[in-house]
């Protein structure tokens, strides 16, 4: 029997971006928060610290900021007619595992979703008719406009420091930003990174052929910066160890750095650590949760938390499977198109690109950061006209070092041997000489691309795993090969001395290389509960007390990193929440 | 005498192992005696010391490889001394190879390698299945284990692995051939804290500075010039 303990008015499931921002405007309105996360704590002064941060094989290769699959992992198949196998270890996507989540070993590519991407359906049915998107492809409009979220756009990027230069500033367009941005109504609150070598040479290319690069923007700070919390950011070092490590700089956005440090001293707010949430307690008939249970991993004791309001604010995974291992809603089954749980999974296309090799450079690889690249947005999206292309969306395009980490950073020409006399004298020439253009694409929605729980495989609490079926398919292909010939085009009028074949899309989905911790969708937001689990305030629409944070909130996923959308909607619900719900409880959205 | 036998081991007796010890712990098809003409040691342990997991066979074997992957050259000492040997050793010995953060449930299938590493195996015992399978297909098929095989037959041995063209009984030579070069590169590349990369001789080789990697003051001065400084390692700060 669980301990029963005593009520609070708000509990945290998870306590990484959304967990700590959430607590942190609840607390600031008066309500007592509690904070469950089934990782450990982090202390950066510590953990993150010279020289011992500076370790690649233990953060990059051994992945020690990463979430334990021993502990919980998922199941993998292509199609529904498989049976699934587990991912015995990550490799694809990295979740984290701590106070802090997956911002603790981020890159910190901080976007705003373009204005067409917020209402994906409507707008490729305004433009093209309906005909354009394929039947099987669900994709929804989000359940808000980018106009309503970009106060909020604005508020995450000054908590976070985001480095960057706009391209349109209420409506008027600035050369050197990104031109197909939605309006903003401020500048980035940091001036952009300074550029690598390889960003220069790409964006001079990209610029003689007529499109519009501009630099990436990222949560590296690139001046020491106070934040809207009255906290203080370093300048970014361009150390080359950004994503997978923490910073010892704190430079790098994340809750550690931005928002933890209020929010510890805050008396209303109780932290838990090693505390594992295993199912939420959902009491159908009064269509509310009445609190979470957990295990406390150091003593195994099991304790019931109840509620007023329960915020899951894990990964995009423990969100999913906590409703369905609570029952809460319908789960989506592939077969019929019925229920809204685990229903639209996307993930990204990543690891395209291609690999340019220069006699007489010196790109010092090494010294970089995520925001030191240069990106172009022209064939992302909808920015460019589809009529005939035979696929929907797009990719982003960007050139940079953010670093050049020897045990996995090591390029050599086509035809080089993998190992020997030749490889070594390859890799010592090219190791300077080098870099790469790549490809970052949008993965729009599948009727058969889905989570739901797996029959076979179990967790350590004993709890089914949750299974993905998951492949690529015809449109990503086709996305693939078109705006790799962009790509292509750029990487020639740069004037290699040698160039790698193309890396396109091809085949099935291979968990095995990493790609992108970008996954997507399973909770879904929208206008209908026949087809989302939450409305637009992120409320559910089964039992109005739960609110669902993140990235598995979007009905599709874009060619951007999905933070900053996660941390404007996070703000953007917590605002609901305190104006609205705590005065008159409720459903916010009348079905 | 065991170690009469066994040339190529002698090295260990210089770390105080007896040989009958070193031939008590092989495996039965191991310690058959090799053929009176057997090759002398291809190469001598990287490091005098006590191995924390890997026999007398095993180490013969990755130092063969490691050489074979990092030849010694203007460029670098050879594997063996660039410490590989100690690198591969403490991994395998360590929660790693131990099968840290790894999902080991079963029930265990063959699949596509889309589906990544589906054995039940923990690193250190794949290593163990890997070397002994090796080692069975070259007496089978070359007459002598993997690390006394002439230069020429191991580095063609090896190309046979790495293309999917060895059979081995039982078990997947690619799949072990990935495993050994990631293993190899990481002790080559690695910080030198892990016991590889001994003198931080691969970071000299490409250029790489290590740390502490504070740059911003540096990124745009040398921008299109090689920036060439002695690398350092945590080991430099500690």
């Amino acid at each position: 029997m669980a301990t029963r303990l005593q009520e609070v008015d708000a509990v945290m499931v998870g306590m990484g971006w959304t967990g700590s921002i959430m607590a942190r405007e609840l607390t600031k309105a008066g309500l007592t928060v509690v904070g469950l996360e089934r990782g450990g704590d982090i202390k950066p002064s510590e953990d993150f610290a010279l020289p011992g941060v500076r370790d690649e094989l233990k953060y990059s290769r051994r992945l020690e900021l990463i979430q334990d699959p021993a502990i919980e992992t998922l199941t993998f198949r292509h199609r529904p007619s498989e049976s699934a196998l587990p991912m015995r270890r990550f490799g694809s996507f990295l979740p984290g595992n701590s106070v802090g989540g997956a911002a603790n070993h981020w890159g910190g590519h901080t976007w705003r979703y373009l204005p067409s991407d917020h209402v994906l359906r409507t707008h490729l049915t305004q433009r093209y008719g309906a005909k354009m998107i394929p039947e099987d492809m669900p994709i929804q409009d989000w359940a808000i406009t980018y106009d309503e979220l970009e106060p909020y756009y604005d508020k995450f990027e000054k908590l976070c420091g985001v480095s960057g230069k706009a391209g349109n500033l209420r409506g008027r367009k600035i050369d050197g930003g990104n031109v197909f941005e939605g309006p903003r109504n401020d500048e980035y609150p940091n001036p952009p990174m300074k550029t690598t070598l390889a960003g220069q040479m790409f964006a001079h290319a990209a610029k003689e052929l007529g499109y519009h690069p501009f630099p990436r923007p990222a949560s590296n700070s690139s001046q020491p910066y106070v934040n809207s919390e009255g906290l203080t950011l370093g300048g970014c070092q361009y150390c080359g160890f950004c994503e997978r490590n923490g910073c010892e700089a704190n430079a790098k956005a994340g809750p550690h750095v931005c928002v933890l440090p209020k929010l510890r001293e805050e008396p209303k707010f109780t932290l838990r650590t090693r505390s594992w949430v295993s199912r939420l307690i959902y009491d159908k008939a009064a269509r509310k949760v009445t609190g979470v249970v957990y295990t406390d991993t150091r003593t195994g004791e099991e304790f019931e938390q109840p509620a007023g309001i329960v915020v899951l604010s894990a990964y995009v995974f423990g969100n999913v499977s906590l409703l369905l291992h609570s029952g809460i809603g319908e789960p989506y089954d592939p077969a019929s198109g019925k229920g809204a749980v685990g229903k639209n999974y996307c993930y990204q296309l990543s690891r395209m690109g291609v690999t340019l090799y220069f006699e007489d450079r010196n790109f010092n690889p090494f010294m970089g950061a995520p925001g030191a690249g240069i990106v172009m947005d022209d064939v992302n999206g909808d920015n460019f006209d589809h009529t005939g292309l035979g696929f929907v969306g797009g990719a982003i395009i960007t050139c940079g070092h953010d670093g050049a980490r020897p045990i996995d950073y090591r390029p050599v020409p086509p035809g080089t041997p993998r190992w020997g006399a030749a490889w070594k004298q390859a890799t010592a020439k090219w190791y300077q000489r080098s870099l790469n253009i790549s490809l970052s694409g949008s993965n729009y929605a599948n009727r058969n691309h889905y989570l739901d729980l797996d029959p076979t495989y179990r967790d350590q609490l004993g709890r089914p795993l949750l299974r993905m079926t998951y492949n690529f398919v015809d449109n990503d292909y086709k996305l693939s090969e078109y705006c790799m010939q962009v790509a292509v085009k750029i990487a020639q009028a740069m004037k290699p001395n040698h160039m790698s074949p193309p890396r396109l899309r091809r085949g099935d989905y291979d968990i095995v290389p990493y790609q992108s911790t970008h996954n997507t969708g399973g909770t879904v937001m929208g206008t209908d509960p026949k087809t989302s689990v939450v409305n637009r305030y992120l409320q559910s629409w089964d039992a109005h007390n739960l609110f669902i944070m993140g990235a598995s909130t979007y009905p599709q996923q874009v060619a951007y990193n999905p933070t900053g959308p996660l941390g404007a909607m996070t703000y953007w619900a917590s605002e609901a929440i305190v104006n609205n719900y705590v005065k008159s409880p409720g459903p916010l959205v009348q079905a | 005498m065991a170690d009469d036998k066994l040339p190529r081991r002698k090295f260990l007796l210089g770390a105080g192992l007896a040989g009958t010890a070193v031939a008590a712990g092989l495996a039965p098809a191991e310690a058959q005696p090799p053929p009176a003409t057997a090759a002398p040691s291809t190469t001598p342990a990287s490091d005098p010391s006590t191995y924390l997991t890997l026999t007398a066979s095993e180490v013969a074997f990755i130092s063969a490889v490691a050489d074979l992957m990092i030849p010694a050259d203007e460029l670098t000492p050879s594997g063996t001394d660039c410490g590989i040997v100690t690198f591969v050793d403490r991994q395998l010995a360590g929660a790693w190879g131990g099968g840290a953060k790894m999902y080991r449930a079963g029930p265990f299938r063959p699949a596509k390698p889309e589906y990544g590493y589906q054995l039940s195996l923990t690193p250190r015992e794949f290593f163990a299945a890997g070397i002994a399978a090796t080692n069975e297909w070259t007496r089978s098929t070359r007459g002598k284990d993997f690390d006394r095989l002439p230069a020429k037959d191991r580095d063609q041995a090896l190309k046979d692995l790495e293309q999917g063209k060895a059979q081995l009984a039982g078990f997947d030579g690619k799949q072990f051939f990935e495993a050994l070069l990631g293993i190899t590169m990481e002790g080559f590349f690695a910080d030198p804290i892990y016991g590889g990369n001994k003198d931080k001789v691969s970071w000299k080789m490409i250029g790489f500075p290590g740390l502490p990697a504070v740059y911003a003051h540096l990124i745009e001065e040398w921008r299109d010039k090689r920036y060439m400084v002695e690398p350092q390692s945590i080991a430099d700060f500690s």
